[in-house]
């Protein structure tokens, strides 16, 4: 039974985990660092814990219904998925498989996320950041807004080969 | 179940339209933002007074947001464009995270609606009070003006806003500190962008600049409300959940000062606006621009309570 368990545990981390973003469609929630937990609480019952990456995303939904969906595919008729707004979601939980999805597909990857505790200093210069072009690997990049297509992107350009090019920012 | 390979069954639901709100999902009910959260109430703390609280700041960001989400389309680039509408939604997921938490410490505070209404506490509140109901400080409701304009509102709104979830961080209430957490990433983003055109046009042209005063001028007044502290905030801070934003004055102060200096531009000195017979917007005293916006942001929700059409 325990064995019996552990397999069905497998079965439902591993089905959660293959579920995509429905914005970034080359990233699964797990290397998105979106997928927090999943846990069998019974024969047939899953309960899966996913958080925002901003408070307004648009995705949430489809995202749960997408693991709804997927989890009931392969047998588990209750599917609970829970918001888990604590620890809040960094960019710094983004695998190293998602960051090479992302550059593979055209994205910069995201630095490191800057401390959120104490403080938060203003910064009048545009964020300092050390990009390289996911086209040619240029360093020769320059920000064009900081704000982008959707929430967690930032909008960059290359001097080199000329591409303009999302980049995932540090949050 | 969701059918993927028709976009329009997203929105149906019954056989009926969705008229507004959060998307009613398969089992006719919206998601549910803090399914699965600890929404219990900490020992020693006042359900009404939380509610109330929370209440506060969830007006303040879904007001702010619904002024900011009139800029799609009619920014002076596409890039601010994009950016203002950004801002706009980060702050209606505040608003939403806020107003549901709201509803459920204390269910008293939700409008009723009709039997059989799926639409869900958060947009109860926000679709179904009345100006003198919301809670929210008064600069975030004045009417739109031009780019200088948004510029120094969104400025003023998150250097405040930021100072005081830096301190909300600490809340006992647990869902309080998750959202001021993730909120403060998202607003000083908000700040820095406003900071650096408030730069940009102060030292930009005659024009840019004239306009830039101008609108430090007109919003200068709003900028002491912000930090009167109301009974509730003052409740909501004695028992841990909260934050009287008087605390936070002198380091949003400071973090304003910054910006001003950085721009050559002087605090301005003007005498704060007045309220009504003491009342200001956070007990509920509007001015007349916000039964405005409410009127076209209520009018679908009014006239289909049923969340339906």
């Amino acid at each position: 039974m325990v064995r019996l368990m552990s397999r069905t545990s497998e079965l439902a981390r591993a089905t959660a985990a293959r579920v995509t973003d429905p914005e970034l469609p080359m990233l699964t929630l797990h290397d998105l660092g979106i997928l927090r937990d999943v846990e069998v609480v019974a024969s047939g019952h899953v309960v899966v814990d996913i958080t925002p990456t901003y408070s307004g995303c648009p995705a949430m939904a489809t995202m749960r219904d997408d693991l709804i969906r997927e989890l009931n595919g392969v047998g588990f008729d209750q599917v609970e998925v829970r918001v888990s707004l604590e620890p809040a979601w960094t960019t710094d939980w983004i695998t190293p498989e998602g960051r090479a999805a992302l550059s593979a597909a055209g994205i910069s990857p995201p630095g490191p996320a800057r401390s959120s505790s104490g403080p938060i200093p203003l910064s009048l210069s545009p964020t300092a950041r050390l990009i390289r072009c996911p086209q040619c690997d240029s360093t020769a990049t320059e920000l064009i807004s900081e704000f982008g297509s959707t929430a967690c992107k930032a909008l960059y350009r290359c001097a080199d080969c000329l591409e303009p090019f999302d980049h995932v920012k540090e949050i | 179940m969701a059918d993927h390979d028709n976009a329009y069954s997203g929105l149906l639901v019954n056989d009926a339209h969705w008229a507004f709100g959060t998307a009613p999902v398969s089992d006719g009910h919206g998601e549910d933002p803090l399914a699965g959260v600890d929404t219990t109430i900490p020992d020693g703390t006042d359900a009404a007074t939380l509610g109330a609280y929370a209440l506060m700041l969830g007006d303040d960001a879904l007001v702010m947001s619904h002024r900011i989400a009139a800029w799609t389309s009619n920014a002076p680039d596409l890039e601010d464009d994009i950016a203002l509408s950004n801002i706009a939604l980060d702050l209606l997921g505040q608003a939403r995270l806020l107003l549901a938490r709201a509803a459920r410490a204390d269910e008293s505070i939700v409008p009723a609606l009709p039997e059989g209404s799926p639409v869900p506490a958060e947009d109860a509140l926000a679709f179904f009070r009345e100006a003198h109901e919301f809670r929210n400080v008064r600069l975030a409701e004045v009417a739109n003006g031009d780019f200088a304009e948004v510029t120094v509102r969104v400025l003023l709104f998150s250097v405040w806003r930021l100072a005081v979830w830096e301190q909300l961080r600490a809340s006992r209430d647990s869902v309080l500190a998750a959202v001021a957490a993730k909120g403060v990433k998202e607003l000083a983003y908000h700040r820095d962008y406003a900071a650096r055109w408030f730069v940009t046009l102060a030292g930009g042209t005659d024009e840019s600049r004239r306009r830039l005063l101008g609108a430090l001028d007109a919003l200068w007044p709003l900028w002491p409300e912000l930090f009167d502290a109301h009974a509730t905030e003052v409740a909501a801070a004695a028992s841990g959940v909260g934050v009287d934003p008087s605390t936070v004055r002198d380091s949003a102060e400071a973090t304003l000062d910054l910006v001003l200096d950085a721009a050559g531009v002087q605090r301005p000195e003007v005498a704060r606006r007045a309220g009504v017979m003491g009342r200001f917007g956070r007990d509920g005293m509007h001015d007349e621009p916000l039964s405005l916006l409410l009127a076209e942001m209520q009018s679908v929700a009014r006239a289909h309570p049923l969340g339906q059409w």
